[in-house]
């Protein structure tokens, strides 16, 4: 696929909770094909300690309204910086990044897209895509507290969605791992992304019932292109770019202890 | 329009701008970006004798202005890149140099010996000077005799340009730049990564898997235009310039300060189309001030 540098424009900035925002960007020019999985790297102007560009998830893209969504959890300077962008500014992006989540062979598969924390990112545009290729969609969203489960109404659009919270202020208490829907034993496809162990967790159920399982990992990057070899991780055939072999791994291709 | 055409040594080059070994892989990652033949020179990802993994996760931490590496020479080795990359690169038409490393002496000496065959590259960027490998790399370049040695055995099977590129992490780069002139270097690149560390003071671990890792971006500039300063002003042989060049001032302030080209590293992951900037932006400032040609303003510096 065709990488762009393009300068977008930010249609509003939508404070979603104290932790989290929401840019919408949009472009005068058609906003190009993006795959759910796929990422941007963002430069930040106007921080003067953020260097890189930051590797940030596709959240969604509605091509009828031309919008491209960008989730931030506020960390660090660079998206403390992007959180406080006004309408009408620009930002620059190199996108579409990386390769993407994979639809189900099997057309029946029953899919259970599990996120945790900023993790939820690319899950509402996988929800989506596979939405729209025929698939019944069941989220599995943890966070922290209530207030940290952001925009639940847009994942209920595109189909079930069952909450954690580990004080028990939404859905069930505890770990996204813990919750009572995993003992359905018919999922047979889960993706996932969020702290590494919490995908680990995923991982070691979907392997124990023989299910696929994709997790999307977001280690530190500096070019996102493949080029600086910087945010490898180890695979069966060692160590390859997260940025282009990934960021979604099959769950056996990693090398993880799980 | 001025002249941007140079020539270091026997390497001709379209205009002084080039990229920086491990910043711009082998070209074709940047292709969708930017037309590859207007780049005056790609210094392809460093190159060893067998395949290197590299240094485990994590190898990056950003600065202040900068960032540091600890990638750690991972390529595939030179046979690979003979077979399976040199096909696809040998007809870009700009100039491909094949960065070389190793551990002892015989094993950049093998590496150059099978670059040397390729057509299609006409030099080769002895590094010495890589700070993330246990052995061989830096360890060569911090020393004279060794510096002086290793390139003696190269210069002996290799027929093409040879660059040499010196570490900063030095008590003094011109003595090491005047070792490798008198052993047969025909150029030297300079300069490579300082050495240096970051901690995550929440975990209090060190956050590159090594401890330490090499230091490169405009943090680094001061330092490298010093030492261009400092080598161009000694040795006979050209000089190339490296180290936070991040745009086309940045670029001719290293000419000015002795070096007949330069390399753009780490701004390469900011702004992929940055080398084709640098290009337009020296060529806009030697009509502003009226030069006819890039080499007038090589050393130009008035002190």
């Amino acid at each position: 696929m065709k990488k762009y540098m393009l300068d977008l424009i930010l249609k509003e900035n939508r404070i979603l909770s104290s932790q989290y925002n929401l840019l919408i960007l949009t472009s005068n020019e058609k906003i190009p094909e993006i795959l759910p999985g796929q990422f941007a790297e963002v430069r930040v102007d106007g921080s003067p300690t953020t260097f890189l560009r930051r590797p940030i998830s596709i959240h969604y893209v509605d091509y009828e309204s031309n919008e491209l969504w960008l989730l931030i959890q506020i960390k660090g300077d660079g998206t403390k910086r992007l959180a406080t962008m006004a309408a009408g500014e620009s930002l620059n992006l190199l996108f579409p990044l990386g390769n993407s989540f994979n639809k189900p062979a099997n057309e029946k598969a029953n899919v259970l897209l599990v996120g945790g924390g900023c993790g939820v990112a690319p899950l509402l545009y996988l929800g989506s895509y596979l939405k729209k290729s025929g698939f019944k969609v069941n989220f599995l969203l943890g966070a922290r507290s209530k207030s940290d489960l952001i925009e639940l109404c847009e994942y209920e659009r595109l189909g079930n969605v069952f909450t954690t919270t580990e004080d028990g202020s939404h859905g069930e208490r505890g770990f996204v791992t813990q919750h009572s829907v995993l003992n359905n034993p018919d999922f047979d496809y889960f993706y996932t992304c969020g702290p590494t162990p919490m995908m680990k967790a995923v991982a070691r159920h979907a392997l124990k019932i023989n299910a696929t399982c994709e997790v999307s990992l977001e280690n530190t990057m500096a070019c996102g292109i493949g080029a600086c070899l910087c945010c490898v991780t180890d695979t069966i055939d060692g160590h390859v770019c997260v940025c282009t072999e990934g960021p979604v791994f099959n769950i056996t291709k990693l090398k993880w202890q799980i | 329009m001025a002249n941007l055409n140079i020539n270091i040594g026997k390497l001709q080059l379209k205009n002084p701008v080039m990229t920086a070994s491990g910043t711009f892989g082998y070209g074709s990652e940047y292709s969708d970006f930017l037309d590859l033949t207007r780049i005056g020179g790609i210094i392809v990802k460093g190159t060893t004798i067998r395949a290197r993994q590299g240094n485990p996760y994590p190898r990056m931490a950003e600065t202040y202005s900068g960032m540091l590496n600890a990638v750690g020479l991972q390529n595939k080795g030179v046979d690979y890149f003979i077979s399976h990359i040199y096909p696809t690169v040998k007809d870009i038409d700009t100039n491909i140099i094949v960065n070389v490393s190793g551990s002892t002496v015989e094993e950049y000496v093998e590496t150059a010996e099978r670059l040397n065959s390729l057509e299609k590259i006409p030099a080769i960027e002895l590094n010495i000077s890589c700070p993330n490998v246990k052995e061989g790399g830096m360890a060569f370049g911090t020393n004279c005799m060794s510096a002086a040695q290793v390139v003696k055995a190269v210069r002996r099977v290799y027929k093409n340009e040879l660059i040499v590129k010196l570490s900063p992490n030095v008590t003094d780069i011109l003595e090491i730049a005047l070792a490798v002139e008198a052993e047969g270097a025909d150029s030297v690149s300079l300069i490579n990564t300082l050495l240096g560390m970051a901690i995550d003071s929440e975990k209090r671990i060190p956050v590159l898997s090594t401890i330490t890792g090499g230091l490169s971006g405009p943090a680094v500039k001061p330092i490298a235009l010093r030492m261009v300063w400092q080598v161009a002003s000694a040795v006979k042989i050209p000089v190339i310039g490296l180290g936070g060049i991040m745009n086309a001032a940045d670029a001719i302030e290293f000419m000015l300060a002795g070096a007949t080209a330069i390399q753009i590293g780490t701004a390469n992951f900011i702004d992929p189309t940055v080398t084709i900037k640098v290009i337009d932006g020296i060529n806009e400032y030697l009509d502003r001030h009226n030069f006819k040609s890039v080499t007038d303003i090589i050393g130009a510096l008035q002190i």
